[in-house]
């Protein structure tokens, strides 16, 4: 859903300009949404930027070709240098080839807990935005219960007490990952849940809607064609930000040794890994920090712009 | 504020604390193997003695038995035995919760200090050089993660120049003023970390929230009225723009509860936060347990504060 956002936005650019060169031609929605885009600076450099650390993380196996597990003594905790960029760590290990496949499981594990924030925000959302009375209720009491519970103690609690029998089930990396996911997600649908319901309410009463019933329209096309999309743009909004704090929430986890295993380098273990070795080897805490935070402010960025692009009457 | 409000607030908050008792419960429940009873797993104890201590443990029961009987002990104060430490869970608990509150309350203040007046600077001149810049090292703020940041301060201040302890210590030999400046030493690392996260995005919402009240009539009636520009800001925007802020606060407290949790843990501070931690390191799950829903509570607690204040803050709230 919102994954496919930048990909349409770039698609219309072209379209986007030629209407800015002949106003009398009619302007589509999303080449309006990117004309908005396009004035908050710093989100359209955050794109850059993203889309360079992506394409770094995605394409950099290809050309970077050091093995993340090749062990050498000999040049252990050596600074950044031509054979070593970003230098490497107690075991001598290669630290960028490990950051680009840490970059791998961390981006997938922010877009794939996304993914399960936003579809149960929504379904919950939607539910209690159309069923109203007492449904909306009892649904809207869990979503407040939610969301005051302490989420990273059950975090860990969660991942304390199911690690080993995912583990057994799907393998050690997979059953992580899969945990991982489900719990961030399933710990993050609420603000999605309580926004999709706010617009559903005041959607369902609008004459588009009416119309639409009226023509004799079930229930489920009404939801699914009629009032979905057009509550979408503050979904949207939330699930980019949703991927930023769900990269922040897996590396915290590995950060506390809680989350992938040692040979699993996520941004967020390396840094487990090298605050013990601060004073004798910054470099190794250092890059891993910049590029967590790197992905996670130009995400914000670029879920501001959107903000700005997509719903417009907000002042936040 | 009546105090009919006060007393169907505290009503309110009993049914979220059965809740979030009943989402831990479930946990619990659902998790394989008996986290209950580390002796009933035991290889070493017979089949039959096993099959009684469960019948005695009560394991067997229906599910909602043995949630009667667990919130039951859990609100006697019977929360077990720590099985590391060994001592009871509620004194460990206790003897670490101090250290915990201080950090977050002093980080808090902080937080508030620093991002009242950004904020209302910010929303009194908006898009001005200083709202840019205000805005952007406000999302700076929020994309550090605390654990990075911490890592950073203790790179700079304590290796670099040497300034400040990195490790927080309680045994601390010194009396009276000694004592304040080397507790006072050992804090501000991990306050400003914690401080600076939650202002970052404290700031916004003070913003936002200004923004909105600043263009209300009564603002202008003041205006007219001759008042100073400041006055108008300070006694009649910021009073009121605070009001929806109060709640933005007590609903970021989860989240300054997991940054505590990192915080405590970078910095080796003895409070609730590393305790859960090793806890779950080292397999200990009566504390783990008690820790998680010593947490929940606080939160619990937090809400309704903030719900308190905001019906002192404004009268015309009253409970529906």
């Amino acid at each position: 859903m919102a994954g496919s956002i930048p990909a349409s936005l770039s698609a219309d650019q072209a379209t986007g300009a030629a209407a800015t060169d002949r106003p009398s031609r009619p302007v589509s929605l999303a080449g309006e949404a990117w004309r908005r885009f396009r004035k908050h600076r710093l989100a359209v450099v955050s794109l850059i930027v993203l889309a360079l650390l992506i394409a770094a993380v995605g394409l950099g196996p290809l050309l970077w070709k050091v093995p993340i597990n090749d062990i050498d003594f000999g040049a252990k905790l050596r600074g950044p240098s031509l054979g070593h960029p970003f230098g490497t760590d107690d075991l001598g290990q290669d630290l960028l080839a490990r950051l680009i496949y840490g970059g791998r499981i961390s981006i997938a594990v922010g877009l794939a807990a996304m993914f399960v924030a936003v579809t149960f925000g929504v379904m919950i959302g939607a539910i209690a935005g159309m069923a109203s009375g007492r449904v909306d209720a009892v649904l809207m009491w869990i979503t407040d219960l939610f969301l005051s519970l302490p989420q990273l103690p059950l975090l860990l609690l969660v991942i304390y007490l199911f690690r080993d029998t995912l583990k057994n089930l799907l393998g050690l990396e997979m059953g992580v990952f899969v945990l991982i996911v489900l719990v961030i997600g399933g710990l993050r649908w609420m603000p999605v849940a309580r926004l999709v319901r706010a617009q559903f309410l005041s959607l369902r009463e609008k004459e588009f809607v009416e119309a639409a019933r009226a023509l004799g329209a079930s229930r489920i096309r009404l939801v699914i064609r009629h009032i979905l999309p057009n509550a979408m743009g503050p979904v949207i909004v939330a699930g980019t930000i949703d991927v930023a704090a769900a990269i922040i929430a897996e590396s915290t986890l590995s950060f506390l040794g809680l989350g992938f295993p040692p040979d699993v380098p996520t941004w967020g273990r390396v840094l487990f890994d090298a605050k013990d070795y601060l004073d004798i080897a910054p470099h190794w805490a250092l890059f891993p920090g910049a590029a967590i935070f790197l992905t996670v402010l130009s995400i914000n960025f670029i879920g501001d712009g959107l903000r700005d692009a997509l719903d417009p009457r907000r002042v936040l | 504020m009546s105090r009919d409000y006060l007393f169907r607030r505290i009503l309110i908050a009993i049914p979220s604390l059965l809740g979030i008792s009943l989402v831990l419960f479930t946990v619990l429940a659902l998790a394989p193997g008996d986290p209950f009873g580390e002796l009933v797993t035991n290889p070493n104890v017979p089949a039959e003695i096993r099959l009684a201590l469960r019948a005695k443990f009560g394991l067997d029961d229906p599910v909602w038995i043995r949630y009667v009987r667990w919130l039951n002990a859990m609100l006697q104060g019977d929360w077990g035995f720590s099985f590391t430490s060994r001592m009871d869970v509620d004194t460990l608990i206790m003897q670490r919760l101090p250290t915990t509150v201080a950090v977050i309350g002093a980080a808090q203040i902080l937080a508030i200090v620093v991002a009242i007046p950004v904020g209302v600077l910010a929303a009194t001149r908006p898009y001005s050089l200083f709202d840019q810049i205000a805005n952007t090292l406000a999302f700076v703020g929020f994309s550090l993660p605390t654990f990075f940041t911490g890592l950073l301060l203790i790179l700079v201040f304590s290796i670099q120049l040497d300034w400040l302890p990195f490790v927080y210590r309680t045994d601390i030999r010194a009396s009276g003023w000694q004592w304040w400046w080397e507790h006072i030493r050992q804090s501000i690392m991990p306050v400003t970390v914690l401080g600076l996260f939650q202002g970052a995005s404290l700031v916004r919402y003070v913003r936002s929230s200004v923004l909105d009240v600043i263009k209300l009539d009564y603002v202008t009636t003041a205006r007219s009225k001759g008042i100073g520009e400041p006055k108008v800001v300070t006694r009649h925007v910021v009073r009121n723009a605070l009001i929806p802020v109060v709640t933005l606060v007590a609903l970021q407290m989860p989240v300054v509860f997991g940054g505590a949790i990192v915080t405590e843990q970078i910095f080796r501070i003895p409070g609730i936060g590393s305790l859960l931690i090793s806890s779950i390191l080292a397999n200990d799950t009566p504390v783990v347990m008690g820790v998680t829903f010593v947490f929940a509570c606080l939160v619990v607690l937090f809400n309704l504060i903030a719900d308190i204040l905001y019906g002192w803050l404004d009268p015309r709230i009253t409970f529906r």
